[in-house]
């Protein structure tokens, strides 16, 4: 019942010794493979070439590649309207991503589901929950069907540190906790709900603290510490496994973008902004490759250039995707 | 005089409010922030300057200060609380419906709930979560008056009748036509400015409204569809049909009386919702019609809708989903054969 604080610059080059040299890149590509997409498709966005809204993640990689690294393929995550990153950290295609950002009949929700609900079940991805906390009873629910059918599976559930206000927060892991479910609860805390900061919402800002009074582990993490989430998630996980679940990780972090379109930020101090800059979870993860001797500037830039050149060609086939069609407005409703 | 849009016009007409009495206040998520947007729209944008005691924030936890809201009304606030979305009123539905619209029955008519709710509604780009019509839900709770405001000028007036009422009022308002502006700006919005008195006035909240008259026919409809009604109307009349539209606007109760008084002279009426076509506000008024006018029809009461499906997030099929000018106008022509 225990609630642990990492400091907050626990990630090192001793860190990453304990893993395989290609696996530390692979998460390396993924966290520029999420902000590369996210920093193409608001450039996309603005110039209208993409309907509706988004949220974004700049900033936030680390949790989304650093949890999912942790999971198996057959575990299961919840996202919210902000889930790009969480979807190509659990293995989704940039392509399938960026179709359904389009609008295509190829993207992961067939157009149909757009940019806050992206996901795709086959790759252990229920789709973006976009009512805040409506995720959390969701994720309990799959606990308890894997532990009914008596499967190892583990739910990692995403959220924001707003939904701890929603009272689907209270209900969903209380229940979690009472049938000792393997569920991750996930709180992305980067200070802020939409323009709302934290401190404004809560009397107690340590959001890991709540664990302890529903009687499981809370643990407050450098969530911009990308090994530090992989390391805290692992920890989780086997509990969970165990039938000691759920437990709650609270990843510190902050947005770098908009809360959603083109939202300014106005509400973030600057000198706030230009703190957080300077714990950026790509560069942060960069030094410590570099420490470690295990890549280069040239090796790491050949990674940002290959990365690009990915997006790019999923932009151009995206935007040649072909649309739904009329006759597909009324399908998919029923079984 | 001066010419407004919806939020501007809602924001003047809440801060009007504030002034003349005390007991009023806001309460909803990212409202009074500095830097921030005044709400998901920009409706309550910078009145916390004004009223800094008044402007409450609240955490994203729409059941509870739904609640809240109820609890203040009943010791004699005026709350007006709203939702960034109308879709989250589903999560604040227990406490508007099982308190705040029952209480003063349950008590005998001693409880009082003077609170006035707030939601937008409508498709606009951004999938099945954000753009439900919410409407069709509220309209059959005893206790709680419903109305969908889509100009400026109705918006202030009934935002103020609202205030000044003795009961729980929802108003939906529409993403589409609040003409917010800035980086809150809605892509495809429609123009619902007003001219706007510059003195005090109300609206009442119980009344339909002519927006055009005609003889052939009677289009309903509110929100972004009554805009759409009238644009139907003006390509129609080149046809030589002269539709009259009405903006039903108060949905709960229904005003049948300005209602009866034209279908009984065109004998043909078509209500246009957007929303699924099933258990939608237009199968209540079509039954409400066929009930008082029935005799004087002279075709059955027509309904153009949403199909029964939720929102889908690519234009393409969100387009489809939502009824159009030219929706509208073949199913008057097909009406008039
Ligand atoms: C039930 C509900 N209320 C309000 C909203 C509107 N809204 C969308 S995101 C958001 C802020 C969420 O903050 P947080 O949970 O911290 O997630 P973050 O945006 O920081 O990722 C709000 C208020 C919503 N989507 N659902
Ligand atoms: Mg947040």
């Amino acid at each position: 019942m225990t609630t642990s604080h990492t400091s907050p610059n626990a990630s090192s080059a001793t860190a990453a010794s304990a893993h395989d040299p290609a696996f530390l890149l692979e998460l390396y590509r993924r966290l520029v493979l999420i902000r590369q997409f996210e920093d193409r498709v608001k450039f996309l966005f603005l110039e209208g070439s993409m309907p509706g809204t988004i949220h974004q993640c700049q900033g936030q990689e680390a949790t989304a590649v650093g949890v999912c690294a942790a999971l198996a393929p057959d575990d299961f995550i919840t996202s919210t309207f902000r889930g790009h990153g969480h979807a190509i950290a659990k293995g989704l295609s940039v392509q399938e991503l960026m179709d359904e950002l389009f609008g295509a009949s190829t993207g992961c929700c067939r157009g149909k589901g757009g940019s806050m609900h992206v996901g795709n079940l086959a790759k252990g991805m229920v789709p973006g929950i976009a009512i805040v906390a409506g995720g959390i009873p969701l994720a309990a629910g799959m606990s308890l069907a894997f532990k009914l059918r008596g499967s190892r599976q583990v739910t990692a559930c995403f959220f924001g540190d707003g939904a701890v206000a929603e009272g689907a927060f209270h209900e969903g892991v209380n229940m979690a906790a009472i049938w000792s479910l393997p569920v991750i609860f996930v709180c992305e805390n980067n200070l802020y709900g939409a323009s709302t900061r934290v401190d404004l919402v809560m009397r107690n800002p340590r959001i890991s603290d709540r664990a302890a009074s529903y009687g499981f582990r809370g643990e407050t993490v450098d969530g911009n510490d990308v090994l530090a989430v992989l390391e805290a998630t692992r920890r989780a996980a086997e509990e969970c496994r165990a039938g000691h679940g759920p437990v709650l990780l609270e990843l510190l972090t902050y947005r770098r973008t908009g809360h959603s379109r083109r939202d300014p930020c106005n509400y973030q101090p600057k000198d706030e902004r230009e703190a957080w800059a300077t714990r950026d979870p790509i560069e942060r993860f960069a030094e410590v490759l570099r420490e470690a001797g295990l890549a280069d500037a040239a090796a790491l830039a050949r990674i940002h250039a290959a990365v690009d050149a990915e997006i790019t060609q999923a932009i151009e086939q995206a935007r040649r995707a072909p649309q739904p069609t009329i006759a597909d407005l009324t399908t998919d409703v029923f079984a | 005089m001066k010419r407004q849009g919806i939020a501007e016009a809602l924001r003047d007409g809440i801060a009007e409010e504030m002034q003349r009495d005390p007991a009023v206040f806001c309460l909803g998520e990212d409202i009074a922030i500095p830097g921030g947007w005044g709400g998901a729209f920009t409706v309550t944008l910078g009145l916390e300057k004004q009223f800094p005691d008044r402007m409450i924030n609240t955490p994203i936890a729409e059941l509870g200060f739904f609640g809240v809201a109820t609890g203040a009304a009943l010791m004699g606030m005026r709350p007006i609380v709203d939702v960034q979305y109308g879709d989250f009123l589903l999560l604040a539905s227990d406490q508007i419906i099982n308190n705040a619209a029952k209480l003063r029955y349950m008590s005998g008519g001693t409880c009082q709930i003077p609170m006035v709710m707030r939601a937008p509604i409508g498709a606009t780009g951004r999938g099945s979560q954000h753009a439900q019509s919410l409407e069709r839900y509220f309209i059959g709770v005893p206790g709680l008056k419903v109305v969908a405001v889509s100009t400026a000028y109705d918006a202030k007036g009934i935002l103020k009748a609202a205030v000044r009422d003795g009961n729980p009022v929802m108003i939906f308002e529409h993403k589409l036509l609040y003409g917010s502006k800035g980086a809150r700006a809605e892509p495809g919005a429609v123009d619902a400015t007003s001219e706007i008195p510059d003195g005090d006035y109300t609206v009442p909240l119980d009344r339909a409204v002519v927006r055009r008259p005609g003889r052939d026919v009677t289009i309903l409809g509110w929100l972004l569809m009554a805009h759409f009604a009238a644009a139907a109307a003006n390509t129609l009349a080149s046809d030589s049909i002269e539709a009259e539209v009405i903006d039903v606007r108060s949905l709960s109760p229904i005003d049948y009386e300005t209602i009866g008084e034209s279908v009984r002279r065109t004998g043909r009426v078509v209500i246009v919702e957007e929303g699924p076509k099933t258990g939608g506000v237009a199968a209540e008024i079509a039954a409400g019609i066929m009930e008082r006018f029935g005799e004087h029809l002279l075709a059955p009461v027509v309904r153009v809708a949403s199909a029964d499906v939720p929102v889908p997030f690519t234009p393409v099929l969100e387009n489809a989903y939502r009824p159009d000018q030219a929706r509208i106008v073949a199913a008057v022509r097909e009406l008039l054969r």
